[in-house]
């Protein structure tokens, strides 16, 4: 029975996933593919954060790297190839990654904390302050990348529906993939290098090897986030590696649940919308200007109110749903 | 014949101006406990991580199976064949006793590119079953480890120390805050490990201490200042005075 619910509620979320483009407006559509590219931008960090315990605060760097690296790269008169493109964004947010790594996972804790957000910053500098990337100002990609082999196209992800289904594949194989990691003996380890690292080495684990390990793979992930985004908008500017984003992504995984793949995918979601309400000035008029505000006080409020993150609140329920219904039967 | 399996030389570690250890020398031998009791801050637990890789010592080498070990880290330690247990409880709690065990025991069959389920390691899987069978909690095996007496933790440490298939195990007080009922049966447990591994005990249990082992080093303020055997030591009035004394 349960198993038939599943496969139903599978089978409708397909249907609706396909369906979405011709029912919704551009508009949605384009907060669609927004707030799944937060998600997986928010899956990679809650690979570091709430699987291997390792809080970030420069997450943001190694999305920006990537979408300033597809927007750099693609020719002034064409589109890119996807081919190259795409690995080539991600393997550069890795190798920041892999440098910057090694240095901070010497650091535990609040140093970790300042160490990445210390090497985000000298990234957001280095496109902020050089004519590199076009200085604040940003620069504009004309052409989104295309999967060429040869002359041959494979795919084009100009059409609005392409790119949606293309991003959307990209979040659930990243999804599947950190599913899958989580699962493996790797996987195993890093959730006892996040509860006890001490007693991880004792063992016998070399566990600096593990943590550089997954924060590549997460800042890779991250990398696909930023080529999708730049693709996405066909702008970048240097607050896209500004700490801002990394801590708005950071409150993502946080509010969502941390240690939760879901997790992420949740607080991506409903910090996305909650943004857009509080800055839609059909929905608040002109209180909207204020959305910094309101949009503060619910975080405060969500976080007072859920204690575990979104998908910790099923488990919330249950707690206290046997809580009362002990409660009585003591009493008697 | 008795094989030394652990050996320590001339071991002096600081701390800024106070030296936590001082000179000391110690051997492990297969088929023995070896005691080291002393007052609080006498530098046991320092010897322990200096032993186990954790700090590393200003003096003096380690040598494990005749290889000098006095610049491994703690992890090719461990591989090489050294378990310890914490004077604190390290378990996982979340996890179940057996995953607890299987995790450890995961150490000596990593894999960075295995995409099988970790339940389905056979060997660690193996390695944790025997290790819980030795510690005596194969019934509790699926309880999550959270959740187990205080006693039971303890034994959850021993048995995460075993999973791993040590030969030389460092326990730093496994016997602390346990009843006597409890104390025994964990007695029982080192007394049925001693043939098998060369075994450090540090412990402030003294009639434990008297029962189970076979050598006995005394520290004050990080110097040894007596070793023998329980019988020598309990005559040694050096020791007494210094130690024992306060107790009787």
């Amino acid at each position: 029975m349960r198993f038939f619910l599943r496969a139903i509620l599978v089978l409708v979320l397909i249907a609706l996933v396909l369906a979405l483009p011709s029912i919704a407006s551009s508009y949605y559509l384009s907060l669609i593919v927004k707030i799944m590219i937060y998600a997986l931008f928010a899956l990679s960090l809650q690979l570091l954060v709430g699987c291997t315990g390792l809080v970030s605060l420069g997450h943001s760097a190694f999305f920006g790297i990537a979408a300033y690296f597809v927007t750099l790269l693609t020719p002034q008169t064409g589109a890119g190839n996807m081919l190259l493109l795409l690995p080539g964004a991600v393997l550069a947010a890795m190798a920041y990654a892999l440098v910057t790594g090694a240095l901070a996972l010497r650091t535990k804790g609040i140093y970790f904390i300042m160490v990445t957000l210390a090497f985000a910053q000298m990234a957001y500098y280095v496109f902020h302050d050089t004519p590199l990337g076009g200085g604040t100002d940003g620069i504009y990609l004309y052409f989104r990348p295309e999967l060429r082999l040869g002359d041959w196209v494979v795919l084009n992800i100009d059409n609005s529906f392409t790119f949606y289904v293309f991003t959307l594949a990209c979040l659930l194989l990243s999804w599947l993939f950190l599913a899958l990691l989580m699962r493996s003996r790797f996987g195993a380890a890093l959730t006892g290098i996040r509860v006890n690292e001490q007693r991880m080495r004792a063992a016998g684990f070399s566990t600096f090897k593990y943590k550089l390990t997954a924060y590549v793979i997460g800042c890779g992930i991250a990398g696909v986030a930023g080529f999708l985004y730049a693709a996405k908008d066909g702008y970048v500017n240097p607050e896209l590696l500004a700490w801002e984003q990394s801590g708005l992504v950071l409150l993502m995984v946080i509010l969502g649940g941390m240690g939760r793949l879901w997790g992420a995918v949740l607080g991506a979601i409903a910090l996305t919308l909650l943004q857009e309400v509080f800055q839609s000035q059909a929905l608040l008029g002109d209180f909207a200007k204020n959305w910094h505000l309101t949009f503060g006080l619910a975080i405060i409020a969500l976080v007072a109110v859920l204690p575990q993150g979104l998908a910790g609140l099923p488990e919330q329920w249950r707690e206290r749903r046997r809580s009362k219904s002990i409660s009585p039967a003591s009493a008697q | 014949m008795t094989q030394t399996l652990l050996s320590a030389h001339n071991i002096t570690r600081r701390f800024g101006g106070l030296t936590a250890i001082d000179n000391v020398s110690l051997e492990l031998k297969r088929g023995a406990v070896h005691a080291v009791i002393g007052t609080n801050g006498a530098g046991k637990s320092t010897l322990v991580s200096v032993l186990s890789g954790e700090l590393a010592p200003n003096e003096g080498t380690i040598f494990m199976n005749q290889e000098n070990i006095t610049n491994w880290p703690q992890p090719k330690r461990a591989r090489a064949g050294m378990g310890r247990s914490y004077q604190r409880t390290t378990i996982f709690p979340s996890l179940t006793v057996h995953e607890n065990c299987r995790l450890t025991a995961q150490a000596n069959h990593q894999h960075f590119l295995s995409w099988t389920p970790y339940t389905r390691c056979a060997k660690s899987n193996e390695s944790a079953d025997r290790a819980l069978e030795l510690a005596g909690l194969s019934s509790f095996s699926n309880q999550t480890a959270g959740l187990l007496s205080h006693g039971g933790k303890r034994q959850l440490e021993i048995a995460m120390s075993l999973s791993t298939h040590p030969s030389v195990l460092l326990l730093d007080e496994p016997l602390a805050g346990m009843g006597s009922e409890e104390t025994d049966r964990m007695l029982n447990l080192l007394a049925s490990l001693k043939s098998e591994h060369a075994i450090l005990l540090v412990e402030h249990d003294m009639d434990a201490v008297f029962r189970i082992s076979d050598e006995i080093t005394v520290m004050v303020n990080g110097a040894v200042i007596a070793h023998g055997e329980p019988a020598d030591i309990k005559a040694n009035p050096l020791v007494q005075t210094a130690y024992l004394g306060d107790d009787e």
